[in-house]
């Protein structure tokens, strides 16, 4: 007869023991500090729940990308916020991405000045701290450039003030809306599957399409259909300065420049570093055995070194984005309406604190998973695949 | 990081075991007094060259400490932005929050605060400056405006231009400074906050003339201390010591001739001074607790002269502050 070993010396079901307890204690304390809360709010009266969020806001947001006005919720506030913050980390993190390759490839260049530029560059962003650069580029802004009255007038339409920079806009009209749409839809359904017939092709038949060609014609030519579908409205407005400020046009306000200016220089500094390493991670072989076959210097690069570098580059340019999203929050010292002022100004007029921090933190972990989520899916189309 | 000391505050907030002892009681285990103040507003509360905390906020602190411990010194200030204020006090980092908070409704329940008595009546208006040639805030049609975040003037500022049907934009700062930093580099063309604190911040600009306070007061903004629910007896001694000062006032009692005052026969001066028995013992204090206050802190008039009356740079007027008697809306309930 089979001897039954005791549960506690068998190691799995000891594992289990263990993990079970742990749970146990966690769950535990994650109950009592509910609990806990929960009691004091009651015992001092102060208000809990996110009834709040259907509540007048009240108060005024500077600027937004959505409609907005006092008389509406705390909800359609934050909602404000959310957009704000969304608008200056997707447009941050592409410019910073942009900024840090180029400099990260410029600075392994043989040109003895342009490396050194770019080493300079980044050594000097890299250890000042971002709070301090934001304050940097905002004084600037409010120092260098006249006030509203004596705007620079750079170009006609174009108004440089410290308000901010406004230029002539479209005149609203929804067909707008619909082009926007299309760029947008171009980018994200459209390339992709013109890039994998393409590679398709190349790989099945190996015929080489001009790819890149038919990508920047439908870039172009679709946008430009539904516009001319649309009526083809052509009214410009033209900004001029009515009262106390500019009228009409599109104002990109000090604030959003600043934070943006300070998020992609700092951001840009580090990419650059994470694509230095990359490349130079790639061996020198490859170099050799490139030039070898006779390819160009630009060649080589796009076609054997940064297809190897990227998968070094990856993991630590995710980590970046998602540093440029968080560090986004800083914008609340530079009075630009992110989610976190929003967040804040609710905070403090509601006093929910509880829920308002609950709500920050929601918000920045979605900001953070969807970011990792689409940046692991590209990590693992192009990672060494072996034929 | 403000986040991050907002996140700390919460997290006390959590963890704070439910049935804490009282405030009273642990205030005089302490010894001394948590007082929220400002990070800095001329007059109300603001470090002066040494690093001692002045103004009329700050005051009003030191008054509650000599009550409760015979001496003005027993309080540790913490300096806190319009922000931090609130989950400071429900949190307990704070006992006392004096900190030109104004009294409203929402405050007064959801938020958990009891409000003593109005230290200073204020209202909310607009500095503007004088070369762009505004007369009246009913010409701001347009115009960009700085304020300060979680404020009631950030309301109060939305609610005034809804109410003229008038179209603004506002320009948000976290802290106070950096609201009167934007305006004086012109990013935005007015700026808003309680009278007092326009009168406050105008006298650290360059140059004080070039700007004028426009006549409209657009709110009131009654500013007064907070304590939070849950301990009465500690929202008495805070509510009275603010009525005290106001009473010695009132009986002509200063710092220097309350000692005068003593031998006197009338029985209002022999209760307030405790010479009759009772009061003291009442608030769970010593019976010269109002003594106190006046011989080591001063009445109502001195602190307010002291800080923002006519002879400091914000040459603020009594106005509305004044005693009933002189014009004024400051009254203290009998003390017996």
């Amino acid at each position: 007869m089979e001897e039954r070993t005791p549960f506690w010396q068998d190691p799995k079901k000891r594992s289990l023991v263990y993990q079970g307890v742990t749970l146990a204690i966690v769950g535990g304390v994650g109950y009592y500090l509910f609990k806990n809360t929960q009691a004091n709010l009651t015992r001092q009266n102060i208000a809990s729940g996110f009834g709040f969020l259907s509540q007048e806001a009240g108060f005024d947001i500077s600027e937004s990308v959505i409609d907005y006005f006092s008389d509406e919720s705390y909800g359609k506030a934050l909602k404000v916020g959310f957009l704000n913050t969304l608008k200056v980390s997707v447009v941050g993190n592409v410019f910073a991405v942009l900024l840090g390759g180029l400099v990260g490839i410029l600075s392994i260049s043989s040109n003895w000045l342009v490396s050194r530029i770019s080493r300079g560059y980044v050594e000097m962003v890299r250890n000042v701290p971002l709070l301090l650069q934001l304050f940097f580029w905002y004084t600037l802004f409010s120092e260098i450039f006249p006030s509203v009255r004596q705007a620079y007038n750079p170009m006609p339409g174009v108004f440089v003030s410290n308000r901010g920079v406004v230029i002539p806009a479209f005149e609203a009209h929804p067909v707008w809306t619909w082009v926007l749409l299309t760029i947008l839809g171009t980018v994200v359904v459209i390339i992709p599957l013109i890039f994998s017939w393409g590679k398709k092709q190349k790989e099945e038949f190996g015929i080489e399409r001009p790819t890149e060609w038919i990508m920047g014609a439908a870039l172009i030519l679709l946008p430009l259909i539904v516009w001319m579908i649309g009526g083809m409205p052509t009214k410009f407005e033209v900004p001029s300065l009515q009262g106390f400020n500019f009228k009409g046009g599109f104002t990109l306000s000090p604030e959003y420049i600043s934070l943006l200016l300070g998020l992609v220089l700092y951001t840009g500094a580090f990419i650059a570093e994470i694509v230095r390493a990359g490349i130079l991670s790639v061996n020198k072989g490859q170099w050799e055995a490139s030039e070898a076959l006779g390819l160009s210097g630009w060649r080589t690069l796009t076609l054997v070194i940064i297809p190897q570098a990227l998968r070094v580059i990856i993991p630590p340019l995710t980590s970046q984005l998602l540093n440029l999203t968080k560090n986004s929050s800083l914008a609340v010292a530079i009075a630009y309406p992110d989610f976190v002022s929003v967040a804040n100004t609710s905070l403090n007029q509601t006093g929910q604190a509880i829920e308002m921090v609950g709500l920050i933190m929601l918000v920045y972990l979605t900001f953070s998973l969807t970011t990792s989520f689409a940046m692991n899916w590209y990590n693992k189309k192009i990672k060494l695949t072996e034929r | 990081m403000n986040l991050f000391k907002a996140l700390c505050l919460v997290l006390l907030l959590i963890s704070q075991a439910a049935y804490a002892g009282k405030t009273f009681d642990a205030i005089k285990k302490r010894g001394e007094i948590k007082c929220g103040v400002t990070t800095g507003i001329p007059g109300f509360s603001v470090p002066d060259s040494k690093g001692k905390w002045t103004g009329i906020d700050v005051d009003v602190c030191r008054a509650v400490a000599a009550a409760m411990f015979g001496n003005p010194e027993k309080v540790t200030f913490v300096p806190l932005s319009s922000q931090q204020r609130f989950t400071a006090i429900q949190s307990g980092e704070v006992d006392l929050l004096s900190r030109v908070t104004t009294h409203t409704l929402s405050r007064d329940t959801s938020l958990g605060l009891n409000f003593a008595p109005v230290t200073y009546y204020d209202g909310q208006a607009f500095m503007v400056r004088k070369s762009d040639g505004i007369k009246s805030a009913k010409d701001l049609n347009g115009a960009t405006v700085c304020v300060q975040q979680g404020t009631t003037t950030e309301l109060g500022l939305a609610d005034y231009f809804r109410a003229n049907r008038m179209k603004f934009k506002s320009v948000v700062y976290e802290a106070n400074d950096e609201v009167a930093q934007a305006f004086v580099k012109k990013r935005c063309d007015a700026f808003t906050t309680d009278a007092s604190g326009l009168a406050a911040e105008r006298t650290r600009f360059k140059n004080p003339s070039q700007y004028i306070i426009l006549p409209e007061v657009i709110s009131k903004e009654p500013l007064a201390p907070a304590v939070r629910h849950g301990d009465d007896k500690w929202f008495d001694i805070v509510k009275w010591t603010v009525y005290a000062l106001l009473e010695a006032e009132e009986m002509g009692m200063t710092s220097s001739n309350v000692d005068g005052f003593k031998k006197s026969k009338d029985p209002n001066i022999k209760r307030f001074l405790g010479v009759t028995k009772g009061n003291g013992k009442a608030l769970g204090l010593s019976e010269t607790w109002a003594y106190n206050i006046v011989k080591k802190v001063g009445n109502y008039s001195e602190i307010f002269e002291k800080n923002i009356g006519k002879k400091t740079s914000l040459k603020l007027e009594r106005g509305l502050n004044a005693l009933w008697k002189d014009g004024g809306i400051m009254y203290a309930p009998p003390l017996r």
